[in-house]
């Protein structure tokens, strides 16, 4: 049953690696499922999109540098602003979290891999095809000009007759499919794939926080999917949803949007409070203070997160008692956001802290932050809300949170991981360049607009009157814009050389505890030639020496071990598939469907072909041997010793 | 709120850095004793109970606020309706005798010390009709009217602006209020209400002449005239209007003349075209409208 057990040590390891591996080449490159390589593609095209888009924000900051500037006319603006917001949102902030999830979530449950690793290649293609689609529309001056947001009936086609808001609403489709197949991914690997020992209340918290964002993820899309797919339907067959003058209604859109809209806040935000309390966990040298309390906190701040949206929707005219309703979810969310701080403080308080690069960034997160976090509490008040709404000061409060809140944070995860997914270190040097330019340029930017906001500078707009005043402030904040590109510019300069010419990383280069750092850097390709099992939260700093490992998994197949969702205790084992050409050839397909359906409802027809012949590959039975999904049944759950063979019948 | 935020803020930073420095104090003599889990428990759950405590507060005084601010109701309300277009605001003052009733555009006259009712919606795509000096903001939603209660307290002229975002012209979309006492609004809405008188002198003349032949009737309204065109501004009493253009130009005759022939120039994409008119008619037809006061 396994030829594997058959041979020496290293032989069987090389084996390993090799079943393991994904195929070189173009071909190759285009059939890989691993997770290690999709999560570094996820990585990689999320920052690419972080960059795009902030050109994009660089040139708004030029345009309203200086009153009356005729540099970029309306038609242009409009566009650059949509695209930025629709850029920063779905093709950067979200993925970018879930790439981390992709990457990490299998290391630090212990996995061999991730569950529906074709899915999560699939994925990955189409938030590739989805950027490209936005861009090459942006190109051809065809970009969303209708906002982030776009509200009907200014995004129906009796106002917006061009391809426009449908390039919007079909590149929602591509984000939207794509984070949920991601979704349902990482909450089936971290609560199937966690290895022996790692009971419920051992999950690491960036764990937990991907769990709880993906559970967010899995029902706030559907409502923007529905949005998005209605106004299509309103523009491309003349359905009435959200058009007034045939009964439709303009209020329904936002309900939707924002039901998904706020929750996003959230999704964006509470994996990176993962990578606050992973840094802060680390650098403090104990395990986070109040784990019980952090994870409840994620799981209550997702609940409530779904509470909040009529906030956006002050300015409406909704009923008195409503809007209080509303004002209170938004005020008391600041409470379990607030017990997270808290626990970090408390953390760093009793912690032996050593101040690297990722630290840092913790530090500047604090600081923006409470300050995004107080903006919020704010703008949660009705009185002084319909005076801040749709004005700088907001766009001052969402970049403090945002940025602060989860833009920091994943620049400490960069430092921090980077060692980790190239085996080599960026300049602690350069670090603090890094950080201290985008810190001051962010303030710079962004603290002037809460003053141009209660100065009366509304959002979205090309340009303003030299009379109003507000021109110094606005040249203060494009000045910072300046000093954010440089140190974000630095930061590429470092990642790029450190990927030749870096500081060989150790495998566990800040001395962490979670299991991510029990294997080499960079991991190999089976991520643990002996998958450890744990005894506690933070296993690298608790586990005896003597801790089993997993043996008996096997060398000349993909295979990994399902465990139990509460107790982890094993179950069964499972091949998982191999690489494969289907999930390109999908993505090919579908996204021919969906830009085909913005120019007639027959692409949705005739495009249906292909997916459904491409879908008849992907799941066409396989045998066994070929990654079948077999399931051979545990023979006795005792965990042999690292140095013992594993017992007879092949269990773990 | 202001100082409320800024004490909390100063109070998190100050525990921060404390715990920062304690921290790497604790790492470079590790013979301290390090505070027990239960007392940073304690800590932790008076921190949380503070905050709890605090956006309790909050919350009391924001409702108690906004109930205030709403409730602001009067029978002698003076009554007008606000009307969102792209890229500009039509107003209506209401009037149980129809033709006592004053449109006006891009302009709102308020008695002060009195309240007013705003009854406002849109006739195309959202709108938010925000006068910061006034009052919060009330988005203008078509299919929706909403009512708005607002009173100036003093004179004065404050300026407003479209705060939803509303297509290629949402920032050339403002608007003027003045707020004055109840005899100049009273005399200021008497002069609103007659229909255009005929224009005394020949130029003047062949200005609206040149009006009637050129396209301008079948968008415009002048009342007293045969123009009665319902989708952009009523021109009845242009002349005393302070702005053009939604608050993009103030109304002066060079400005009238240059946006005239050629608007797209001024405020791109408004849905008015040009009009490029020999000089004689150009400055015939703004001596017209210039006595449309």
């Amino acid at each position: 049953m396994m030829p594997s057990q058959g041979l020496p040590a290293d032989a069987n390891l090389r084996l390993l690696e090799q079943t393991w591996a994904d195929p070189r080449g173009l071909y190759g490159w285009l059939t890989h499922v691993d997770h290690k390589s999709i999560g570094r593609r996820y990585l990689v095209t999320a920052f690419a999109f972080f960059l795009i888009g902030g050109l994009l924000a660089a040139l708004m900051r030029l345009q309203l540098s200086r009153p009356d500037n005729t540099l970029i006319g309306p038609d242009l603006y409009n566009q650059i602003f949509s695209t930025h917001g629709t850029t920063m949102m779905f093709l950067f902030a979200v993925p970018v979290m879930q790439g981390l999830g992709i990457y990490f979530v299998p290391l630090m449950v212990g996995s061999r891999g991730i569950a529906f690793p074709r899915l999560v290649a699939f994925s990955y293609w189409m938030l590739l095809f989805g950027g490209i689609f936005l861009y090459v529309s942006f190109l051809l001056n065809a970009g969303p000009d209708v906002g982030w947001f776009s509200y009907p009936p200014l995004a129906e086609s009796l106002y917006t007759p061009s391809k426009r808001a449908d390039v919007w609403a079909q590149l929602i489709t591509f984000t939207e499919v794509g984070s949920l197949a991601v979704a349902v991914s990482l909450v089936t690997t971290a609560l199937k794939l966690r290895t022996p020992g790692m009971t419920l209340n051992r999950v690491p918290i960036f764990v937990w926080a991907q769990v709880v964002t993906s559970f967010m993820v899995i029902f706030a899309m559907p409502a923007v999917m529905l949005a998005s797919t209605s106004l299509i339907l309103d523009r491309l067959v003349g359905t009435h949803f959200f058009d007034v003058e045939h009964t439709g209604d303009a209020l329904l859109w936002q309900h939707l949007f924002w039901f998904f809209g706020h929750p996003e806040v959230y999704i964006i935000f509470i994996p990176a409070t993962g990578l606050i309390s992973t840094v802060i966990a680390t650098f403090c040298r104990r395990p986070m203070f109040g784990y019980l309390a952090v994870v409840l906190s994620l799981v209550s701040t997702a609940f409530m997160g779904f509470g909040l949206w009529v906030h956006h929707m002050f300015a409406t005219g909704l009923p008195q008692l409503g809007e209080s309703f509303f004002t209170a979810a938004s005020i008391m969310i600041a409470i379990p956001t607030g017990a997270q701080i808290f626990c970090w403080i408390a953390t760093m308080w009793s912690g032996r802290i050593t101040v690297k690069t990722p630290m840092l960034w913790i530090l500047g997160f604090f600081t923006i932050f409470v300050i995004g976090g107080l903006t919020g509490v704010m703008l949660a008040a009705v009185p002084l809300n319909t005076q801040l709404h749709d004005t700088f000061f907001v766009v001052a409060h969402f970049h403090y949170v945002l940025i602060g809140g989860a833009v920091f944070p994943l620049f400490a995860a960069f430092y921090y991981w980077y060692p980790k997914i190239t085996g080599r270190l960026l300049s602690e040097r350069l670090g603090a360049w890094v950080f201290g330019l985008f810190f001051a340029g962010f303030n710079l930017t962004f603290f002037p607009m809460h003053v141009l906001g209660l100065y009366g500078m509304p959002r979205r707009i090309y340009t303003y009157p030299a009379a109003m005043g507000w021109s110094g402030l606005n040249l203060l904040a494009t000045a910072g814009a300046v000093l954010m590109t440089c140190g974000v510019t630095v930061f590429l300069f470092d990642a790029l050389r450190a990927l030749r010419a870096g500081a060989a990383a150790a495998d566990n280069p800040w001395s962490a505890g979670t299991l991510e750092w029990a294997t080499s850097s960079p991991p190999p390709n089976s991520n643990f030639l002996h998958p450890p099992t744990v005894a506690g939260r933070e296993p690298v700093w608790e586990n005896p020496p003597d801790q089993p490992v997993i043996a008996g998994l096997r060398a000349d197949a993909r295979e990994v071990l399902v465990t139990h969702v509460l107790d982890a205790e094993p179950d069964h084992r499972l091949l998982v598939p191999e690489p494969s050409i289907w999930p390109f050839l999908t993505g090919i397909a579908v996204t021919i469907l969906f830009i085909w359906s913005i120019f007639t409802p027959w692409g949705v027809v005739y495009g249906a072909g292909p997916v459904f012949v491409t879908m008849v590959g992907w799941f066409w039975p396989k045998r066994a041997d070929e990654g079948g999904t077999q399931l051979w049944p545990i023979a006795h759950r005792t965990l042999p010793r690292p140095n013992e063979a594993p017992a007879a019948g092949g269990a773990v | 709120m202001l100082w409320v935020s800024v004490a909390v803020f100063t109070a998190v930073l100050a525990g921060l850095c404390i715990g920062l420095i304690r921290g790497i104090r604790n790492r470079s003599r590790s013979d301290r004793i390090l505070p027990s889990e239960a007392a940073l428990s304690r800590s932790v759950a008076v921190a949380v109970a503070l905050t709890a405590g605090l956006l309790t507060i909050l919350l009391a005084l924001s409702v108690w606020t906004g109930r205030t601010i709403g409730a602001l109701h009067a029978d002698s309300a003076v009554t007008i309706a606000i009307t969102g277009h792209q890229w500009w605001w039509e107003i209506q003052y209401e009037d149980g005798v129809p033709s006592q009733r004053v449109v006006t555009a891009n302009e709102l006259h308020l008695p002060i010390n009195r309240p007013v009712v705003l009854k406002v919606t849109s006739r195309d795509v959202i709108h938010s009709f925000w006068v910061p000096n006034l009052q919060g903001k009330r988005d203008l939603i078509p299919g929706y009217t909403t009512a708005v209660w607002v009173r100036a307290d003093r004179p004065g002229v404050f300026r407003g602006q479209c705060a939803e975002f509303c297509g290629l012209q949402h920032a050339h979309m403002a608007l003027e209020v003045v707020a004055e006492s109840d005899h100049d609004f009273d005399g200021w809405l008497a002069a609103m209400r007659p229909p255009a008188r005929d224009p005394p002198d020949a130029l003047q003349r062949r200005g609206r002449d040149v009006f009637m032949q050129a396209r301008c009737p079948g968008c415009h309204t002048i009342r007293g005239t045969d123009a009665a065109g319902q989708v952009a501004p009523d021109l009845t009493h242009l002349a005393s209007r302070r702005t053009l253009g939604a608050g993009t130009l103030p109304n002066t005759s060079e400005h009238l003349a240059r946006w005239i022939q050629d608007p797209q120039r001024v405020k791109p994409g408004n849905q008015m075209p040009p009009h490029p008119l020999e000089a004689g008619d150009l400055g015939a037809l703004v001596a017209y409208l210039e006595t449309l006061r």
